[in-house]
């Protein structure tokens, strides 16, 4: 008894439970399949261009070393493809960040509405 | 007194002082083993970064660089840009819907013990192959820093303590703190050893570059050759270089992601927004410490250059010579202290995740059902295995001092990119996906990089008898498999025995939690929320 007692202490924060049916309501919600529709429009493209912009730079150097070693300034065509991936993670990152507050707020609409659904809890 | 060792000794007392601290905030299992999901963005940024940039990067790339040139550089790209599938994919997600470990999504709507049994054993082999290459690492480094006052047995032996009182002792508050700090410390040193470099060109790029154009070293034959450090290909040669450079980026772009002791970070932030920010910070920090290596590498090979360093200690200690040559022994006594710095936070990311996966998933979930029989033991187990570990890797990386064990790390990156990889993004993204096909995925991911690192160039070759202790291959014989990295073929491997194991098997209950599941990871309802301390 004691210990069981001891256990209700130390359990976690009582996690948000529901039935299957709401959530199976609320996949099917139109809130929430915008928000899938809205994410996919940013994710999916976003990783697409980073894989090919990244795979770009392998292939090239692997594949066609002559043309990488074009000087430019006073480097190469190499160094500079490479140091402007840097910058291009970075700007997709970004252009992420500011694409993911949107997510929020729409994320925020369903969870409230769920929260209200369980009367508060 | 020696003046590294000072240094060293400081480092030790400071983050003793963090454990100590850490002591007494580290009670019940979300404190333990998160945190207590209280820090902050920037802070957990830091901390991914530090847990990232190990000495393998600190040490080797600038090493790379400095014998091979652009194509080391090439390395660099490729672990920034990896972050952008953490950032994309898997981070929030990850926040949202797990509690401690990558097993808590994937058991989500899976049968949880033979899921859970197999993500375990797969944390557990990339956290030891992570682990011994830096415990070896280790060992012959701070050898070479301290000038041979302690032997390679001591210095292993002292890491491995140490990694063992932070992880026992301070859970993964203190672990978090040590890698911070050893993360600004590295940030710093670059930075400090970058604006040294420019200043012996007079900060003119035009210099700098111009040295970079004509190399100058002595070959294996003695003759000297002058080379452009900035021309490809100088390591990836024909006709399997290229080939190899796409297996490397495959590895890296998709293993990142799959590396638990990056994952289990993501659980000590408050929730799913704080998780992508500081995946952000860490871009930051990661993309700005790789670029310098620009710096360090080519600074090393055009003012120290290769043939000094060849004959001082070899590739790893290209930066701490650089800083010697250029600000003399005190800077160079400072490098080194951060150079142990990063491998003592980097065993200790790596030990608590690893205990973090054995006492949570394993011990807790597998073998007691869920269920843990008196409070507080899965931290009490997590303590225990931590000593384990601590003991085994101590014992691994003496056994192993004179193998070469630098193919462990991109070992450790197959392995979560075929094996961890697959199985996260198809348990979050895929309705059908079922038991079978995660444990087929795990286990095929596995076994196929494992196995090909076995038959490739890094543990099978001919040497002359006159290649000695860590440069001789482990099998005298030729490469089955003609690719350094396995990545190009096991990663698809991987995804394949996920598909097929998924459509080989029927699982209801799994497509019926699916819903469930997608809802928690993309809107973080019912997340695992902070606690107070």
């Amino acid at each position: 008894m004691a210990d069981a007692a001891r256990n209700a202490e130390v359990a976690q924060p009582q996690q948000y439970q529901a039935s299957q049916l709401t959530w199976d309501k609320i996949a099917d919600s139109k809130e929430f399949q915008d928000l899938m529709a809205t994410k996919k429009t940013f994710i999916v493209p976003a990783f697409i261009f980073f894989v090919v912009y990244y795979f770009a730079l392998p292939v090239l150097v692997g594949y066609a070393p002559q043309f990488m070693s074009i000087k430019v300034w006073y480097v190469n065509l190499a160094y500079l493809f490479a140091l402007s991936q840097f910058f291009v993670a970075w700007l997709i990152a970004g252009l992420y960040v500011r694409a993911a507050n949107i997510f929020d707020r729409l994320a925020k609409d369903i969870l409230n509405k769920a929260e209200d659904a369980k009367g508060g809890k | 007194m020696n003046i590294p060792l000072t240094m060293f000794l400081v480092f030790i007392a400071i983050t003793l002082f963090i454990t100590y601290w850490a002591s007494k905030r580290s009670a019940g299992a979300s404190a333990y083993f998160a945190a207590s999901r209280q820090i902050k963005g920037w802070q957990n940024g830091i901390a991914v970064a530090g847990d990232y940039m190990s000495a393998a990067s600190f040490l080797g790339i600038a090493g790379i660089i400095a014998f091979q040139g652009y194509d080391g550089f090439l390395f660099s790209v490729g672990w920034l840009v990896a972050y952008l599938t953490v950032l994309l994919v898997i981070a929030e997600p990850l926040r949202n819907a797990g509690k401690y470990t990558m097993a808590d999504v994937l058991a989500y709507r899976l049968k949880p013990r033979p899921v859970r049994a197999m993500a375990s054993l797969s944390t557990l082999t990339v956290s030891t192959f992570y682990m011994i290459a830096q415990m070896v690492g280790a060992g012959t480094l701070v050898k070479l820093l301290l000038g041979g006052m302690v032997t390679y047995n001591q210095a292993v032996i002292g890491v491995g303590l140490l990694m063992i009182v932070y992880v026992v002792f301070g859970g993964m508050l203190a672990t978090t703190w040590v890698q911070i700090i050893k993360a600004i410390l590295l940030m710093s040193g670059t930075f400090l050893l970058s604006i040294l470099v420019m200043a012996h060109f007079h900060f003119s790029f035009a210099q700098f570059f111009a040295a970079i154009s004509q190399v100058t070293y002595h070959d294996a034959k003695g003759a000297v050759v002058v080379k452009d450090f900035l021309q490809p290909g100088l390591r990836y040669k024909p006709p399997y270089g290229p080939l190899d450079l796409i297996s490397l980026g495959l590895a890296l772009i998709f293993g990142t992601a799959g590396l638990p002791h990056i994952l289990v970070r993501f659980y000590t932030v408050p929730d799913a927004k704080t998780a992508r920010h500081s995946v952000v910070w860490a871009m930051v920090l990661i993309g700005s410490f790789y670029i310098m290596t620009t710096f360090l590498g080519f600074g090393a090979a055009t003012i120290v250059g290769p043939d000094f360093i060849k004959t001082h200690g070899g590739t790893n200690m290209s930066a701490p010579l650089l800083a010697n040559a250029l600000a003399g022994s005190i800077f160079f006594a400072f490098i080194s202290a951060i150079a142990f710095a990063t491998i003592l936070a980097v065993v200790a990311g790596l030990t608590i995740s690893a205990t973090t996966s054995f006492s949570h998933d394993f011990w807790t979930n597998v073998i007691h059902n869920g269920v843990e029989r008196k409070p507080g033991e899965e931290v009490m187990v997590a303590r225990i295995s931590a000593f384990v570990v601590g003991a085994v890797a101590i014992a691994l990386a003496i056994v192993l001092q004179t193998a070469n064990v630098a193919f462990l790390v991109a070992l450790a990156f197959a392995v979560a990119a075929s094996a961890n990889l697959p199985v996260i993004v198809m348990s979050i993204f895929w309705r059908r996906f079922n038991t079978v096909g995660a444990v087929a995925g795990l286990a095929v991911g596995l076994l196929a990089s494992i196995g090909l690192i076995l038959v490739s160039p890094s543990v099978m070759g001919i040497d002359p008898p006159s290649v000695t202790g860590a440069a001789r291959h482990i099998i005298q014989a030729k490469a089955w498999f003609p690719l350094e990295n396995p990545g190009i073929l096991s990663i698809p491997l991987g995804f394949i025995g996920a598909i097929l194991g998924t459509l080989l098997s029927r699982e209801p209950s799994s497509q019926d939690k699916f819903n469930e599941l997608l809802v928690r990871s993309n809107t973080g309802l019912g997340a695992e929320k902070a606690t107070a301390h």
